[in-house]
């Protein structure tokens, strides 16, 4: 890498635009938001900067608090279901033949590309009320019905008669869609951290006795803490700044943070609030990514030496 | 991978051979399921001919006809081709020029510079969108300009989120580059602008198709972001599709959808081969 001053006029050419489109179109449209976080809404369309903080007082009420804490919450359920099916699909893959692991990997990124709005779409179709599942499992009940009438059980005396389940539009649905539009960003660190784990202590583990449950948790998981970690950080951040899954699969319950700042901003028509609750949500979000570096730091020195 | 390998290959299962344990096999094959299977009956079900989705009454393609002829859907197809090309082209030109940059310089406050450019990357996109909302409110973009000016408010939100990542992509092909080919041609009399589009733009060449690929399909496939920047009358092809869904599950949804679907998946395709061809490349020298 060379000094910029040695050949300063490329130098300047090169950054000119992108810097001036990022300071322009990023950095500018985020500082009115942070400035808007410290004014006060004094008219319908007026907002006077007074540098105050009751917005952040404000978001720090109960009811605001709560919804902080719920997305906390579905965003922590949602990591710890990925986590638990991730896991073993991480493992076949790394334990797969070269050729199959290709495409294994590809599988599983594959939905990543598709977008997340028909995603979300396909799960409403699945959940409905008449949809696949509901339909499935009323297939289930009436040929059981079908079957127990042989025995004089028939009519629904056992099972049945089918009530359809209320699958959509509620929390379950919510943490469902989030783990459906999330799994990938803990496959690829999972398997990312185990592909490189040397195969050779699993090896002397099992020779030494272990069953393959306590190599599991005494030589993999330990080794493979970093790669956990940080899946565990890349799907909560996403997940907890969520906005279509809670808005198309939630009910009036489940709104989450990201929900409640779009309705500022749309409905109630409260900037300034809307962009204090933004900033926090950011802030939450820095805070994620903080504890990720210092992870990914350690591990690097862990491998120097 | 599937239960009847274990047919083929009769040699016993070795203690490190989990991909061929039953039960992860099987945990595997639901994952998958789970996966694909939503999207799956969605397509499905976009040929079905009945209204309600859910038992198959024969094959059709009418609703595909329906939506060719849907003038408002076909409009939001249009914009959001429009929106995503503008949207590659620049995003090329200024991941590029980033990615060359970072790639060749030492300056001070570089640190500050690359977690600036990673800014738009990491941040909820709710707000980046009410960020792009109240930056074009404040600064009284004009509305109602003629097409294709109407929709350059949704451009240029797209490619403050999308350059970034084209510029991610483009480094890293820059990293095989043999910084002494530039100072050779330096040497021999080249000026700064013929050494970058003689030396660099073509060994550059596959990260920026790759690159531009990646833009693409960001800006095809943006919901959140657009939603908060368009207008009543720069309808993108989510946004149309997001109120349909709000309205009703109906098998038009799914033929978009499935159009849609298509689409990214022949941009991914061809954005994995180059990927490939590109790493084989790298791995020659």
């Amino acid at each position: 890498m060379e000094n910029w001053a040695k050949s300063a006029r490329a130098f300047w050419t090169a950054i000119t635009a992108p810097t001036f489109w990022l300071i322009a179109f990023f950095i500018v449209p985020l500082s009115l938001v942070w400035l808007y976080s410290f004014s006060d809404k004094t008219g319908v369309t007026e907002i006077t900067l007074d540098w105050n903080l009751q917005q952040y007082a404000r978001a720090l009420e109960p009811l605001y608090l709560g919804i902080f804490w719920k997305s906390i919450i579905m965003a922590a359920a949602t990591t710890a279901v990925c986590l638990v099916v991730a896991f073993p699909v991480a493992i076949a893959i790394v334990f797969a033949k070269p050729s199959q692991r290709m495409w294994l990997l590809l599988l599983v990124v594959l939905p990543f590309w598709t977008n997340l709005l028909i995603r979300t779409y396909a799960l409403i179709a699945v959940l409905r009320t008449n949809g696949f599942l509901n339909s499935g499992l009323e297939w289930i009940v009436v040929n059981c019905d079908w079957l127990l009438s042989f025995v004089g059980l028939g009519d629904n005396t056992i099972v049945g008669p089918f009530e359809a389940l209320p699958l959509l539009y509620n929390n379950v649905a919510v943490i469902f869609g989030l783990v459906y539009v999330s799994l990938p960003f803990m496959v690829l660190p999972l398997y990312a951290s185990l592909d490189r784990l040397d195969r050779s202590y699993l090896e002397a583990s099992l020779d030494l006795g272990a069953g393959h449950v306590r190599t599991f948790y005494s030589i993999v998981v330990p080794l493979a803490l970093p790669g956990i970690a940080s899946g565990i950080i890349i799907t909560f951040i996403p997940a907890m700044g969520s906005y279509l899954t809670p808005d198309l699969l939630g009910g009036t319950d489940s709104q989450m943070i990201a929900n409640v700042i779009a309705s500022q901003f749309k409905q109630a028509n409260n900037w300034p609030f809307g962009a204090a609750l933004s900033f926090l949500l950011m802030y939450a979000t820095f805070f994620a990514l903080a504890i990720r570096a210092v992870l990914m730091r350690s591990e690097g020195r862990g491998d120097a030496k | 991978m599937s239960v009847f390998s274990r047919f083929r290959n009769p040699e016993p299962i070795g203690p490190l051979d989990y991909t061929r344990r039953l039960w992860l096999q099987i945990t595997v094959a639901l994952t998958l399921f789970f996966l694909y299977a939503p999207i799956i009956g969605l397509i499905v079900f976009s040929f079905n001919d009945s209204r309600r989705n859910v038992v198959w009454r024969g094959f059709t393609t009418k609703y595909y006809e329906k939506l060719f002829n849907n003038e408002v859907l076909m409009m939001a197809f249009g914009n959001s081709l429009t929106i995503a090309i503008v949207t590659t082209i620049v995003s090329t030109v200024l991941g590029a020029l980033t990615a060359y940059v970072l790639w060749r310089y030492r300056f001070p406050g570089k640190a500050v510079y690359e977690g600036a450019m990673a800014l738009p990357i990491v941040i909820p996109e709710i707000c980046m969108g009410v960020a792009m909302m109240v930056f074009f409110a404040r600064i009284g973009w004009p509305s109602g300009l003629i097409w294709p000016f109407n929709l350059g408010s949704i451009m240029i939100a797209h490619i403050a989120f999308s350059f970034p990542f084209a510029a991610i992509v483009i480094r890293a092909r820059l990293e095989s580059f043999n910084r002494e080919l530039a100072e050779c041609a330096r040497d021999l009399g080249a000026n700064e602008a013929q050494v970058f589009r003689d030396i660099i733009v073509p060994h550059m060449k596959p990260g920026l198709i790759a690159g531009a690929l990646l833009a693409f399909t960001l800006s095809l496939d943006d919901f959140v972001i657009t939603f908060f920047t368009s207008g009543p009358e720069t309808v993108t092809f989510p946004v149309k599709i997001y109120s349909m869904v709000r309205f009703s599950v109906s098998p038009e949804v799914n033929a978009a959808s499935t159009v849609l679907i298509l689409l990214t998946l022949v941009v991914t395709t061809i954005a994995l081969r180059v990927q490939n061809r590109n790493n084989m490349m790298s791995g020659g020298h």
